[in-house]
């Protein structure tokens, strides 16, 4: 290509002696100026930045929204009440693209760009584990509302917690004595092919298992899977219950699929929430649905026996009884998860007071304040319920809900007890250097 | 299940799975075949037609088959016209360079896909079939909307094998695919059958994902997938080739559909793109193409 307009001329465009010397003095001045250091002289007036690693695109961006929108009203309430030891809370938020690579970018750029405070907010398993690395390497305190067992298995590092949600390991071991006793004692399990499938693959026996019942067939598909009858041969025709947890766009398919391959002589469903979040229960083709239960972590449909706390809390956030933006019914929440945002910076918040948090020099200080945390008490910073914590594996233990798929509504049929959930530790995170 | 009923359900999903490429991969044999522009942005018409395909069935309601019957003709024709809007704008001003517009057409897909993202949203949304009858069979149920899916295709793919081979517009269309100059200067208007190609390989896309999206969702990520199956196809059947993109279709639908239930889905998709790899070696023309002059 000719250079026509001459822009790699250098004889043209070189500076000139003078030019530089204003430049340097310009850049000199400004960092001299009184606006430049305004924080630095005065640490306690500055914002606590919390970097909220969003899944704004790629298949998480349905829950990335509303985890963006429970956050927003989190941070809210909190500054609103004087904010994190006198400080206002500041969210910046990054695109992950749901990806694992691209999450440890973010990782990193939050803390060598932004030189966040924490960084937080992550749901997909996969980006978790992905950027679980950046996070220890950059000593990143690293919030996570996951729901995998990744954190708790203690395979991560000493700086990722699960403060806000129960992990799946401990969701389907308090669950298994409810489905062994009402549902069925021959489950087939249908999940998907990567890391958040296989807590469920891994989990599900034992747990089933101890409780007399059994799983017979267990089918993984890809999680870009768009068509699912020809799995549906798979299903050993002796099953009782099918467990389905399928994360991604193509789960209205799945159903409908299933609703025509077996028509009304299905055996029971028991399936996770995480399928139909943010999507209408009463869409075409989920009349199959009806009957069958599902596990909600919080959830979506307001409950008569609802806390002032829950009221308060889906109030702050903007969704209505039926788990929709209020104003636009169609715009359906992703209610049973994301609660934990809202939950997470409240322990976060917790912790911070806890260490006398100052600035990024404390975040060791902040990892062991949180370590320090036991139990969580039922509130309007814990609307979802109570919740013990074990700062030995970074992992909240809270109570679970079965609903049923009544009238077009979820309606909770059992709510768990935190013990029913609690196992042996796998590791000790604190045994790790800071 | 036993081996019949079993084989029985394999092949009615893999037909599904073929009528629906044959349609989307026709549209990208036709644009390549006469244009010679490789058109990455190909599956974003595709995901287009299904987003249209929501937006208009929930502004119309009423019974779902009324909503379905009018995206089925407006969906394709707002593709068409976007397409036709992004080839003057852009292809055009490359001089349909084979470099530059396969650049060029993998920022339109960037920029459709993020448009539908803004303004559509991340939700898969579903569309209602226009009529939902279940077949019983002995063995097992089928929805009998996807037999008529498989139908709409044939009688769609028979439709444009009229068009390309008895009338005038399919005749000018194939001298310029033959020759482009020579037809210019035999007074083909070929800027505007350029235009008008690459406008109806959108609308093809688009009516596949109309098809489609009752039976899966509209979802901005849609696109992808059919892309990607619909080079394998044009590869196998040769490009610009109306019946090798057809049999390529069936064969790797087929395929997919009987070797995904017996096996596994990624030993279907690494059998496909084998076979992708053995045509490219052994008759890189494709199966129907004409080798190249």
């Amino acid at each position: 290509m000719a250079d026509r307009n001459g822009f790699f001329d250098l004889s043209k465009t070189a500076l000139t002696r003078r030019t530089a010397l204003k430049g340097l003095a310009a850049g000199a001045g400004l960092t001299v100026a009184p606006g430049f250091v305004r924080y630095s002289q005065a640490q306690s007036s500055a914002p606590i930045k919390i970097g909220f690693q969003s899944h704004r695109t790629g298949i998480g961006a349905a829950y990335g929204r509303w985890y963006e929108k429970t956050t927003a009203a989190a941070v809210k309430a909190i500054n609103a009440a004087g904010g994190i030891n006198g400080r206002q809370v500041e969210v910046i938020i990054e695109d992950d693209g749901t990806d694992p690579g691209r999450g440890a970018e973010v990782v990193g750029k939050f803390a060598t760009q932004h030189k966040t405070d924490i960084v937080f907010g992550t749901l997909f398993s996969h980006v978790v584990i992905g950027s679980a690395p950046a996070a220890g390497e950059n000593k990143m305190p690293y919030f996570v509302v996951s729901e995998g067992h990744h954190v708790a298995s203690t395979k991560l590092n000493r700086y990722v917690f699960q403060p806000g949600i129960t992990d799946v390991k401990s969701q389907i071991q308090s669950m298994a004595p409810w489905i062994a006793a009402n549902a069925g004692k021959k489950v087939t399990q249908i999940f998907p092919d990567f890391a958040f499938g296989y807590d469920h693959r891994d989990y599900l026996p034992p747990a089933l298992k101890a409780q007399g019942a059994e799983v017979i067939a267990q089918i993984a598909i890809p999680p870009t899977e768009s068509s699912f009858t020809k799995y549906f041969p798979q299903i050993p025709a002796e099953t009782e219950v099918i467990y389905h947890v399928m994360v991604g766009p193509a789960v209205l398919t799945f159903v409908k699929e299933l609703g025509e391959f077996y028509g009304s002589n299905r055996p029971q469903l028991f399936g996770f929430i995480d399928s139909l979040e943010a999507t209408d229960i009463n869409s075409p083709g989920l009349e199959f649905l009806d009957g069958s239960h599902f596990w909600e972590g919080s959830p979506r449909y307001a409950q008569a026996d609802d806390s002032e706390a829950q009221k308060a809390y889906r109030a702050a956030v903007g969704i209505d009884d039926n788990g929709a933006a209020v104003g636009d019914p169609k715009d359906v929440s992703t209610a049973a998860h994301m609660f934990g945002c809202w939950e997470t910076l409240y322990v976060v918040k917790k912790a911070m007071e806890d260490a006398g948090y100052k600035g990024p020099e404390d975040r060791a200080k902040l990892v062991e304040a949180t370590e320090a945390l036991t139990a969580f008490a039922e509130g309007p910073e814990h609307p979802q319920g109570p919740k013990t914590f074990n700062g030995k594996i970074h992992q909240c233990f809270g109570i679970q809900n079965i609903s049923k798929v009544e009238g077009g509504k979820l309606k909770v049929v059992h709510k768990t007890k935190i013990e029913d959930g609690l196992y042996e530790a796998e590791g000790d995170y604190t045994t790790q250097a800071l | 299940m036993h081996f019949g009923p079993h084989l029985l359900l394999a092949a009615l999903e893999g037909l599904v799975t073929s009528a629906v490429l044959a349609l989307t991969a026709l549209g990208l044999s036709l644009v390549f075949g006469v244009m010679r522009v490789v058109n990455v942005a190909h599956g974003e018409f595709f995901m287009l037609g299904a987003v249209l395909a929501w937006a208009i069935t929930t502004a119309i309601g009423g019974h779902p088959a009324l909503g379905f019957l009018a995206a089925l003709v407006i969906a394709p024709l707002i593709v068409g016209a976007l397409a036709l809007v992004a080839e003057r704008l852009v292809l055009r001003r490359l001089n349909y360079n084979p470099e530059a517009t396969i650049v060029a057409t993998i920022g339109m897909l960037y920029i459709i896909q993020q448009l539908a993202l803004t303004f559509y949203g991340p939700e898969a949304r579903p569309v209602e079939p226009p009529f939902s009858y279940r077949i019983l069979l002995p063995w097992f149920g089928y929805s009998g909307y996807k037999l008529s899916v498989i139908a709409a295709s044939a009688l769609l793919l028979l439709a444009t094998w009229l068009v390309l081979t008895r009338t005038k517009i399919g005749l000018v269309m194939r001298a310029t695919q033959y020759d482009s100059e020579t037809a210019q200067a035999f007074g083909i208007p070929v800027g505007r059958v350029y235009g008008g190609v690459f406008a109806l390989g959108a609308m093809l896309a688009a009516i596949a994902a109309v098809l489609i999206v009752p039976i899966s969702q509209a979802h901005y990520l849609m696109g992808q997938d059919p892309l990607l199956l619909s080079f394998i196809v044009v590869i196998i059947g040769g490009l610009g080739s109306l019946r090798g993109t057809v049999v390529a279709a069936v064969l790797i639908g087929m395929s997919d559909g009987i070797i995904s239930m017996f096996f596994s889905p990624t030993l279907a998709k690494i059998i496909a793109t084998l076979l992708v790899a053995m045509v490219l070696v052994f008759r890189p023309q494709g199966l129907f193409g004409t080798a190249s002059r």
